[in-house]
C-alpha cells in the first residue's frame, strides 16, 4: 500500500509552549485511521498542522503528503493537493452566499491544479446531485456560508465539501461534537459514501460512539502530544471500557 | 484665528481666484454682487481646519493646501476626450447630463429626450434672472466658495405625478489638469413623482485636479426617489460636494454613494425630513487605498414626527488611507416617533489605515427610537483561514470577505440595475488588488 500521509517525529509549539513532542504516524491510501485521546492530548493541534493553521510553530520532524513537503506549502496549497479538514466548529461567513463559496473554492482548487474551471451549469448540476445525498435542502445553499445552520447542518456542509472537492486525505476534527444521533448518523453515511480505495481518512474523535459509524482500519491512542498505542478498531472499544487513564501514566 | 489665511501656501492672493476668473462667471449684476459677499464670506474664513470642529478630521489646510486656479472652458480636444468618458461611463438606458471642466456641454447630453418629461434649465440661464439658487443655510467656506465661484451646472424639474421612465445621469468629468471645477445643480421632485438620478465623477486623463460641487435637491410628497453617487475620480484629485436634500411627507429616498477615487474626498450631506410618514435609507461604501482620504459627512434632521431613518455605511481601508464617517441623527422636540438608525463600520486592511468614526445623536423629543452602532477591525483571521483551507489563495479569500462587508450596504439599494453596476464597480477595485 501507497502512504499518503506521513507525520515523522513531529514537534510543535505555540506560544512557547510544546504541544507535539515527536508524533509519528503513517496512513496509506484506502485507510481509515481514528485518533482518540483526551482533552489537551494534541488531537486537534495535529489536524490544524496538518491543514497549514497558521499560530503553529513546528520544531522539528517532517509531514510528508503524497511524498511531497506538507509544511512548505500553503493553507490553500495543501487543499489543491487533496488535503481537506473538516472543521470541529465550521465558522458562519455572513454575506457570502454558500453556492458562491463553493464554486470559487472548487474553481481555485481546479486552477491551481491546473484543471479548467467548472461552468455554472456544470457546477449546478453536480452541487444538486451532491446536496441531494446529503439530504440537504437547496434554501440552505443559497444563505450565507454556515450562517443559521444548526451544529447539525454545519457538519453536513463540511461533508458536502468533502464530496465536492473529492480529496485524497480527509481529516475529521471532532466531527461528532455538538451532533444528535440523528445528525450523526447523516454526516457519517455521508463520509462513508466517500471512502474509497484512493482515498484515505482520519477521524479525531474522544469517543467510541461515533466509530460505530465511521469504522476505522486503525486507531491510535494520543496522549500528552504523543501517539501512545496503535491497534485494530477493537482498541476503540478497549478504550471506552477502561478509559484514557492508563495510557496517561504510559506517556 | 489668523487672517494671513488670505494668502495660499504659495503665496497667491486668495482673492486672485475670484477676479481671475469674475469674467467668466454667469448672472446678472445682482448674482454677481452675490457671489461677491459668499466670496468674502470664504475670504474670511479660508480653507476649513481640523480647529473647525465639522472638519476635524478632514483638514482641508493641511491635505490640500490652496484652491487651484478655475479650469479653462473645455477646447476641442477636452471634449473629443469626455466624449470617450461618457461612453466608458455612461449608466445602459439613462439619459446624460454632462458637466465637463464646470460647463455643460449639450452636445454630449439627452436634452431633447430628456425634456420630454423633466423641465432642464443650466445654472447659467437660472443665474441670469435671480441668485436664489446660490443661497443655501449654511456658513460653511467651502460652500460659499462654491457659491461664489459655481460656473454651471444643471437645474431639473420633474412635475407632479411624473414617473420617469428612464434615469437620469449627471456626467462630471476632468479633461483639465491642476485646475478647479465648481459646479452647482438642483433637483426639484414634484409630488408623487417617482425618479432616479445617478450621479458620476470621472476624469477623462486630468490629474490633480479639484472638484467643488454643490447640489440641492427638494422632494415633493407621496414621491419615490433613488439617488446614486458613484465618485471615481482619478487618484490624486479632490473632491468635495455638499448636498442639500429637503424631504416633503409619504416620501421614500433611497440614497447611495460610491468612493472609489479622489486623493481626498468628502460628500457632506444635509438631508431634512420635514414632511411626516417619510422613510430615508441613506447608505454609502468607501474603497480606498494608498494614502487616500475618504471622507462622509451626514446630517439627518427629523424635523417632523413618524419619519424613519436607516443609514448603512463601510469603509474599506488599504495602505495608508484613512476614513471619515461623522453621522449626525437631529430629533427635533416635535419630531415624536422618529426612527433613526445609523451604522457604520470599517474594514482596516492594513495595520497603517486609519478610520475616524464619529456618530451624533441630537435628540430633543422624547418617544423615539434611535440608535448608531460604529465598528473599525481587521478580517478575522479565522474566516480567512477557513476560506484558504478550502483552497482560495490570499487575495481571493480576502475579496470574498471585502464582497460580503460592504455588501450589506449595497444591498441597500433598491434598483436591481444599479445594485449590480455598484457591485460590479466594487469586483473591479478588488481585482485591482490582486
Amino acid at each position: 500500500m501507497t502512504a499518503l500521509l506521513e507525520v515523522k517525529d513531529l514537534q510543535v509549539r505555540v506560544e512557547e509552549r510544546e504541544i507535539l513532542h515527536g508524533l509519528t504516524l503513517t496512513v496509506n491510501e484506502g485507510q481509515v485511521h481514528a485518533i482518540m485521546g483526551p482533552n489537551g492530548s494534541g488531537k486537534s493541534t495535529l489536524s490544524h498542522v496538518i491543514a497549514g493553521k497558521p499560530g503553529y510553530e513546528v520544531t522539528g520532524g517532517q509531514i510528508l503528503f503524497k511524498g511531497e513537503d506538507l509544511l512548505e506549502m500553503k493553507p490553500e496549497e495543501r487543499a489543491a493537493k487533496g488535503v481537506f479538514l473538516a472543521f470541529q466548529y465550521p465558522v458562519e461567513i455572513p454575506g457570502v452566499a454558500t453556492m458562491n463559496f463553493l464554486r470559487t473554492a472548487l474553481n481555485a482548487q481546479r486552477k491551481a491544479r491546473g484543471e479548467s474551471e467548472y461552468s455554472t451549469p456544470d457546477f449546478l448540476k453536480k452541487v444538486r446531485e451532491v446536496s441531494k445525498s446529503l439530504n440537504i435542502p437547496q434554501d440552505m445553499l443559497k444563505r450565507g456560508v454556515n450562517v443559521g445552520f444548526s451544529g447539525g447542518e454545519k457538519k453536513r456542509n463540511e461533508v458536502l465539501q468533502m464530496a465536492l472537492f473529492e480529496p485524497s486525505l480527509c481529516i475529521l476534527d471532532e466531527m461528532d461534537s455538538g451532533l444528535d444521533i440523528d445528525a450523526l448518523r447523516i454526516a457519517a453515511d455521508g463520509v462513508n459514501a466517500l471512502r474509497s480505495p484512493k482515498r484515505a481518512m482520519v477521524v479525531i474523535t474522544h469517543y467510541q460512539r461515533l466509530l460505530n459509524y465511521i469504522v476505522p482500519d486503525v486507531v491510535h491512542v494520543m496522549s500528552k502530544g504523543r501517539v501512545v498505542k496503535s491497534g485494530g478498531k477493537e482498541l476503540a472499544l478497549e478504550l471506552e471500557a477502561s478509559g484514557y487513564a492508563q495510557f496517561e501514566d504510559a506517556a | 484665528m489668523n487672517v494671513a489665511v488670505a494668502k495660499t501656501g504659495k503665496g497667491r492672493a486668495v482673492s486672485d481666484l475670484f477676479t481671475s476668473a469674475e469674467g467668466r462667471l454667469p448672472g446678472s449684476p445682482a448674482v454677481i454682487a452675490a457671489r461677491r459677499e459668499a466670496f468674502e464670506t470664504y475670504e474670511r474664513l479660508g480653507l476649513p481646519h481640523r480647529r473647525i470642529e465639522e472638519w476635524k478630521y478632514t483638514d482641508l489646510r493641511a491635505l490640500v493646501g490652496e484652491v487651484l486656479p478655475l479650469a479653462a472652458n473645455p477646447d476641442a480636444a477636452a471634449l473629443k476626450r469626455a466624449a470617450d468618458a461618457v461612453k466608458a461611463h455612461a449608466i445602459a438606458g439613462a439619459r446624460k447630463l454632462v458637466l465637463v471642466d464646470g460647463a455643460f456641454v449639450a452636445d454630449l447630453s439627452d436634452v431633447k429626450a430628456l425634456a420630454s418629461e423633466v423641465g432642464f434649465k443650466t445654472l447659467g440661464d437660472t443665474l441670469a434672472k435671480d441668485a436664489g439658487l446660490l443661497k443655501t443655510a449654511s456658513s460653511d467656506a467651502v460652500i460659499a466658495l462654491n457659491a461664489a465661484m459655481a460656473t454651471d451646472g444643471v437645474v431639473l424639474s420633474i412635475a407632479d405625478g411624473t414617473q420617469l421612465s428612464a434615469p437620469i445621469q449627471i456626467i462630471h468629468i476632468a479633461t483639465a489638469t491642476s485646475a478647479s471645477a465648481f459646479t452647482r445643480s438642483q433637483v426639484v421632485i414634484g409630488k408623487g413623482a417617482r425618479a432616479t438620478i445617478i450621479e458620476s465623477f470621472v476624469s477623462a486623463g486630468a490629474t490633480a485636479y479639484q472638484i467643488n460641487d454643490a447640489v440641492i435637491v427638494s422632494v415633493g410628497d407621496n414621491a419615490d426617489v433613488a439617488h446614486i453617487r458613484l465618485m471615481d475620480d482619478a487618484p490624486d484629485a479632490v473632491n468635495i460636494t455638499s448636498q442639500f436634500v429637503t424631504v416633503g411627507a409619504n416620501t421614500k429616498v433611497n440614497f447611495f454613494n460610491m468612493t472609489t477615487g479622489a486623493a481626498v474626498s468628502r460628500l457632506q450631506g444635509f438631508i431634512t425630513l420635514a414632511g411626516e410618514g417619510s422613510e430615508l435609507s441613506a447608505n454609502g461604501v468607501n474603497l480606498l487605498q494608498k494614502t487616500e482620504h475618504g471622507d462622509t459627512t451626514l446630517v439627518v434632521d427629523h424635523a417632523v414626527p413618524n419619519c424613519v431613518s436607516r443609514e448603512i455605511f463601510r469603509a474599506v481601508l488599504d495602505d495608508r488611507a484613512h476614513s471619515v464617517f461623522q453621522g449626525r441623527i437631529i430629533v427635533r422636540p416635535d419630531a415624536q416617533k422618529t426612527d433613526g438608525k445609523m451604522m457604520i463600520r470599517a474594514l482596516l486592511l492594513s495595520d497603517e489605515a486609519e478610520a475616524y468614526n464619529k456618530p451624533e445623536l441630537e435628540i430633543f423629543a422624547d418617544d423615539v427610537s434611535c440608535g448608531h452602532g460604529a465598528t473599525a477591525g481587521a478580517l478575522d483571521d479565522s474566516l480567512l483561514f477557513y476560506l484558504k483551507a478550502r483552497g482560495l489563495p490570499e487575495k481571493q479569500a480576502q475579496a470574498l470577505l471585502i464582497q460580503a462587508f460592504v455588501g450589506e450596504a449595497i444591498e441597500q439599494i433598491a434598483d436591481d440595475d444599479l445594485r449590480e453596476h455598484v457591485i460590479g464597480i466594487a469586483e473591479r477595485w478588488l481585482e485591482r488588488r490582486q
